[in-house]
């Protein structure tokens, strides 16, 4: 058993898909997510099972019309998008063919198919196909693999592949959400690595896939789909990085105590058993780097940010920085009013801050 | 030099514009006047000349007067109130109006975008317009009505124009106002030619690959002087051998150093750094440094002048300030107002020293670039340590708008490269 | 985010109540404000599902769409909306008054009020911008005709959602957005969105703290979101089962429990900015919205376009241009109303305070052609100066006083002063600080500046495109599907 599987504990380990290991690149500093992700420990789980539930519900109408949209964008074999990616892409129509590798039940099996399929196309044999349907990767996270599932790979010819990305948000008038569209990036991104690094194997160039992915969106106010091309540069070299440290995940857990455990100890029916003040006693010991920010990003926030009430981080970090880095609220105001006398590196900051509070003392009574 | 100049003149002659681009020191001033020299000689003429601040237009007028020849009148298009410069008034061959009918017979207008963009008439079939990355794009858009051909001259690793105002209106429009006005230029024509100069003079041996590499990847530029080209030494001894002694040192052997402050998370004008900046800076006058180039074969002595502290924020340039003497001539300014210029010596307070966070500010290429590329000798970075950790934490999450192109080289990986190369620079205080 | 905010933050933590962060109100509040809290469905492009609207807080009304995905249904949403927001708009077009305009070369008619409409948050003012586009082009004759009121909404929404653009307008105004302009909470802005959350802080229930009310605010079976996104827990067990049921009563009834809470905390966000004295600019700021609207209903009297899609080249450069003198303009108008505000700029030396040590209100300047008036004072600075010789400063009790800096010799700061002392070579008694008078100098300034000169869009240069086609809304655009 490695060191990982005793913070997870006796239950599988939770499996990433390209949103997840997106997330990692969200807060990269924080050490505690570091080592949930790297074991793969259920965080959403753990989050509810000590009081601390996330609130990343979806809505059925979201998923409903996520669905229609994809679905309908796939009708009649990809039809309507192969019409899209013609004009994105200039995708000659003689080329357009199309392999569905949902249809195959296997993991294995369909990853083992994908790559096939798609070295085939990338050493340019003839029928090789344009279109791959729900192609089934795989990437190395944290000495783990995972399984990723892009909504389409195109094959241009000139042999460059590229990423689609389907999503349900719209885009109006050439502009979209751009948090948004980082996400989508971020996660194609995710997509793109794990091609380049099946062709890399198969001993392919690698930069035979595009760093261009094709968003596909509705367009306006409409179920008309509109594929816009997305440079993913950017998030390529920061995901790159970032799968790079996880790999370096060691020397963390190492610091940590030998029984340290999230196991949530399910008796026979599953139910949890292990007390919560362990658990939480158990994430004390691993450093986070809470900032608002995570309110987004991760299911522990809702605990982390109780963890860091009293801290200028909780605050934001402009005001952390306004108030000089003094990480306490508390010590930031005693420092402000005069009545804790500064360490000798904090005296800057308290000069700024006596001198801050003076001129609100002055002016609001 | 390898001479650019005719191709980009050839190409003018077929095209609307030309854009030629300029890494740091790269001879963007020589040019300049070289083509202006051309187009004169070539009757082509009258000539419109655009650059961003009077400081510039001042400077072209003052090399222009050397390089052409006597009777070629220059005139100044200079907003009302304006009080030539002693070393513009100085010249019967420059004259001076707020209107381009007070400069009488000159062949040559010139002035600053802002000055020009308030002419609503007159149409010169040539312009040069210069730090064309510097303007925005709005700007280019008051102007681009006055001239029939433009060469457009700037540097694109810069920093960027900026607006006070946010605003996601125009974000993927070809013409978004708050781009640079050689963005915009492109998008609308992409056929125009883009020449570049390949070799900067400024930057010696030990620094032309280190900035290219970071801040150029794709276009890349050497440096004009080979490796021992150029030397700084120091002519006094060690006082005691402490880290300025040694970041001293180490700089003028190797063309860099980082002098590491411990690491901390410091008000912006930490002091301890900024004092440092204002020592660094002294003791390379204290050490007698003489400068070897081939501009000075035998030596030229350092002079204050001859000696920069850059920051990234006005309050740090105020903090540097007060450790200096009063009567100090070192140069202390920020990122901004040193776009241009040049210096055999420069100590620059790294942005996100004793920062807990990265900005997209602080994170700006173009804002360590300017900084990074002034010296023609010698870079000291002042920096707490713990950067390195810092740009790993630091958050992916600047939302990405479409058909928005995608800005190169990026600010995080840029300061990683240099990060990495000043790693082996390294003093620890 | 200023240091001085931050504190504010921190001393809210400590207070367990928000902290004021400005003394007087910065935006106008209108005597009978329009507020619209709209709500859409999860996961479709924009479409509306709900709203409830009204000018006072006795009587407001719930629009619901039925079917969300059924257009016509869409539409009929959007008619109803348009005859109370239109009626609203209508009811300021009455009384004008004469104003000078072109720096007193010419006079125009100018409404003496103008609407204003109020949504709880940044998501709202969203809502408002792209329910405008999906309305605006669209026909009242022809194979997709809509009910005439609807493009008109259309403009109307498009001509608010531009204004909230604009610094310092307060024709749609998000409440979280005004709130926190004038209370620093003792959480981050990111939790500040959350409008139950805000008023928590501002204002917490008796025996609570303003963390406590925030915590329980934040519990959206307690305080449901305030849109235009919905609960997906309530999308979930709620809304679908009652969309499915096909009995409006449920419906209704589900969407007026979402709502209602959001409507009664817009009254008293309502209420608290009421409560704080308005600063004395803001009424000027506020005449800048009523000539904005005077023109607008003109402009769509005259059977003006409705606005386009994208701004061309020009278009975009001239906002530009027009949103950073706006800016400018409101950042020292703020400064000037509101000494905590300008206490903003001490703190970063771009202001200092300080009493008059030496003033010699005769001297004149002989060195030009002719002798002009210009005293010199010295102020003793309270605050650190960071600013230089040349630079010029302004007081905000002396606004049309312009004072140079002469010479700065540690906190002693001499100016030249000129303007604001008559033509003569005597200043009138009071025209120049006296000894012993505090004042605080900055460099923010609100004076005049000309506006800039753009090409006309036809002669957009080739740099930017060349001129753009000219604009006709078509077929295309009224047709547009809805899904
Ligand atoms: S919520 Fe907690 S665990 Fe998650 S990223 Fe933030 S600090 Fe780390």
């Amino acid at each position: 058993m490695t060191s990982l599987d005793r913070l997870r504990g006796d239950v599988q380990p939770k499996n990433h898909n390209a949103r997840t290991i997106a997330a990692l690149t969200a807060n990269p500093g924080c050490s505690r997510r570091a080592v949930m992700d790297a074991a793969g420990i259920d965080k959403s789980r753990l989050a509810s099972y000590i009081g601390f539930p996330a609130r990343f519900g979806q809505s059925q109408f979201a998923i409903t019309r996520g669905n229609a949209f994809e679905a309908q964008l796939k009708a009649n074999g990809c039809a309507e998008l192969l019409r899209l990616l013609r004009e994105a892409l200039k995708l000659p129509i003689e080329e357009a063919s199309y392999d569905d590798l949902e249809s195959l039940e296997q993991m294995d099996a369909r990853a083992a198919r994908s790559r096939q399929l798609l070295t085939r196309a990338a050493s340019g044999e003839e029928g090789a196909g344009t279109l791959f349907d729900h192609p089934l990767l795989r990437l190395e996270v944290g000495g783990r693999w995972v399984y990723l599932e892009p909504d389409l790979v195109a094959l241009r010819t000139g042999g460059k592949f590229y990423v689609v990305e389907i999503k349900s948000f719209a885009v109006i008038d050439g502009q979209a959400d751009g948090t948004k569209v980082s996400a989508a990036a971020t996660q194609s991104a995710v997509y793109v690595l794990a091609l380049r690094r099946l062709l890399a194997e198969a001993g392919h160039d690698p930069l035979l896939v595009s760093h261009d992915v094709v968003l596909v969106c509705p367009e306006n106010f409409s179920n008309r789909p509109v594929a816009t091309l997305v440079d993913v540069r950017k998030k390529l070299s920061v995901l790159e990085r970032q799968l790079s440290r996880m790999a370096r995940i060691d020397a963390i857990v190492e610091s940590l105590s030998p029984d340290l455990t999230f196991d949530l100890a399910p008796d026979s029916s599953g139910v949890p058993q292990r007390p919560a003040s362990e658990l939480v006693d158990g994430l004390g010991q691993v450093d986070a780097r809470y900032s608002p920010e995570c309110l987004a990003n991760c299911e522990l926030a809702f605990f982390c940010r109780h963890e860091a009430r009293g801290t200028t981080a909780s605050l934001g970090k402009s005001v952390r920085e306004e108030l000089g880095g003094v990480s306490s609220v508390e010590l930031a105001l005693s420092l402000a009013s005069g009545s804790a006398s500064p360490e000798p590196d904090q005296e800057e900051a308290a000069a700024m801050l006596r001198y801050a509070a003076k001129l609100r003392a002055e002016i609001v009574s | 030099m390898t001479d650019v100049l005719p191709g980009v003149l050839a190409d003018l002659t077929s095209h609307r514009g030309v854009v030629v681009d300029s890494p740091p020191g790269a001879g963007k001033s020589t040019l300049v006047v070289k083509a202006t020299k051309e187009m004169v000689s070539s009757g082509q003429l009258p000539l419109m000349i655009v650059a961003q601040t009077n400081e510039q237009v001042d400077d072209l007028i003052s090399r222009l007067i050397t390089a052409l020849p006597p009777g070629v009148v220059i005139g100044r298009l200079s907003a009302q109130g304006y009080v030539p410069t002693p070393r513009v008034a100085a010249h019967a061959s420059v004259t001076v109006g707020s209107k381009v009918a007070d400069l009488g017979p000159a062949l040559i207008v010139i002035g600053t975008a802002a000055k020009w963009a308030t002419l609503n008439d007159g149409q010169w079939p040539w312009a040069i317009v210069d730090e064309a990355y510097q303007m925005r794009s709005d700007m280019l858009l008051r102007i681009a009505n006055r001239f029939d051909k433009a060469l457009f001259v700037g540097d694109p690793g810069q920093l960027d124009p900026f607006s006070v105002v946010e605003s996601e209106r125009w974000n993927g429009l070809t013409w978004d106002p708050m781009q640079s006005a050689v963005a915009v230029l492109l998008r609308h024509n992409p056929h125009l030619p883009v020449h570049r100069l390949p070799v900067s003079w400024r930057l010696p041996f030990s620094a032309a690959p280190v900035v290219s590499q970071a801040f150029y990847p794709f276009t890349g530029f050497s440096s004009g002087t080979g490796d021992g080209d150029r030397r700084l030494s120091l002519t006094t001894a060690s006082f005691g051998g402490g880290p300025v002694d040694a970041a001293v040192e180490t700089a003028a052997a190797t063309g860099w150093a980082l002098y590491e402050l411990p690491n901390r998370h410091t008000l912006r004008t930490d002091a301890e750094a900024a004092a440092a900046c204002a020592s660094l800076a002294q003791r390379f006058l204290e050490r007698g440094a003489v400068a070897y180039s081939e501009q000075a074969p035998d030596g030229a002595p350092v002079t204050a002048s001859r000696i920069a502290i850059g920051a990234a924020h006005r309050d740090q340039v105020a903090a540097i300030r007060s450790y200096l003497p009063p009567s100090s001539e070192i140069t202390v300014d920020t990122a901004n107002r040193l776009q241009g210029r040049e210096y055999d010596v420069t100590i620059v307070l790294h942005p996100l020293s004793g920062r807990r966070d990265a900005t997209a500010f602080h994170l700006e290429s173009g804002r360590l670039c300017v900084l990074a590329s002034r010296h023609r000798h010698a870079c000291v970075v002042v920096a707490r340590a713990g950067i390195p950790e810092l740009l790993d934490a630091h958050p992916s999450t600047e939302p990405v708008h479409l058909n928005v192109p995608v800005k190169f080289p990026d600010g995080w990986e840029a300061n990683q490269s240099i990060m990495a190369h000043l790693n082996g620079h390294r003093v620890n205080v | 985010m200023s240091a001085l905010t931050a504190l504010a933050r921190a001393s809210a933590v400590q207070a367990g109540v928000a902290q004021p962060i400005a003394t007087v109100r910065h935006v106008h509040l209108s005597s009978r404000p329009l507020v619209f809290i709209p709500l859409s469905l999860a996961g479709e492009a924009h479409a509306p599902l709900a709203a409830l609207v009204g000018s006072s807080v006795e009587s407001p009304q719930l629009l619901v769409v039925p079917q969300p995905r059924n257009r016509d249904q869409r539409f009929g949403f959007a008619a109803t909306l348009a005859e109370i927001l239109v009626s609203y708009v209508d009811s300021f077009c009455g009384e004008t008054e004469t104003v000078a305009v072109d720096r007193g070369r010419d006079v125009r008619e100018r409404y003496v009020d103008a609407p204003q409409i109020l949504v709880p948050n940044g998501g709202g003012i969203g809502f408002v911008r792209l329910f405008g586009r999906s309305t605006r082009f669209r026909r009242t004759t022809g194979e997709w005709a809509v009910d005439p009121a609807v493009p008109l909404l259309g403009r109307w929404l498009t001509f608010f959602a531009e204004r909230a653009e604009y610094p310092g307008s307060s024709m749609l105004v998000s409440m979280t957005g005004a709130l926190g302009m004038h209370w620093a909470t003792g959480q981050s802005s990111v939790e500040d969105a959350n409008l139950a959350a805000l008023l928590g802080w501002i204002a917490p229930p008796a025996g609570m703290t303003g963390a406590e009310a925030a915590l329980e605010a934040e519990d959206p079976l307690r305080w449901p979101p305030a849109g235009p996104a919905t609960d997906p827990t309530f999308d979930n067990e709620v809304l679908a089962p009652a969309i499915e049921s096909g009995s409006l009563s449920t419906l209704e009834k589900a969407l007026r429990d979402q709502l209602e809470p959001t409507w009664e905390l817009m009254w008293r966000g309502v209420s608290l900015l009421r409560a704080l004295p308005a600063g004395s600019r803001v009424e000027r700021r506020w005449a800048d919205d009523r000539g904005a609207f005077t023109g607008y209903v003109e402009y769509v009297a005259e059977g003006g376009f409705p606005q386009a899609k994208l701004d061309v080249a020009v278009a975009a450069a001239q906002r530009l241009a027009k949103l950073e003198r706006a800016q400018a303009l409101y950042d020292a108008q703020r400064a000037y109303d509101d000494p905590l505000v300008l206490a903003e700029y001490r703190l970063t030396g771009e202001a200092f305070a300080g009493s008059v040590v030496a003033s010699s209100p005769d001297r004149l300047d002989a060195s030009g052609k002719k002798r002009v008036l210009r005293p010199h004072i010295t102020v003793r600075s309270d605050d650190p100066v960071r600013l230089g010789p040349g630079v010029t400063v302004v007081s905000p009790a002396r606004p049309a006083q312009k004072g140079r800096i002469v010479s700065v010799s540690g906190s002693d700061v001499v100016l030249e002063l000129s303007g604001g002392m008559g033509r003569g070579l005597t200043a009138p008694p009071g025209s120049v600080p006296e000894v012993g008078e505090r004042l605080t100098y900055t460099t923010l300034t609100e004076s005049y500046q000309a506006p800039a000169a753009f090409p006309s869009r036809d002669e957009t240069p080739w740099t930017h495109g060349g001129p753009p086609a000219e604009y006709v809304p078509d077929n295309e655009d009224a047709a547009e599907e809805w899904s």
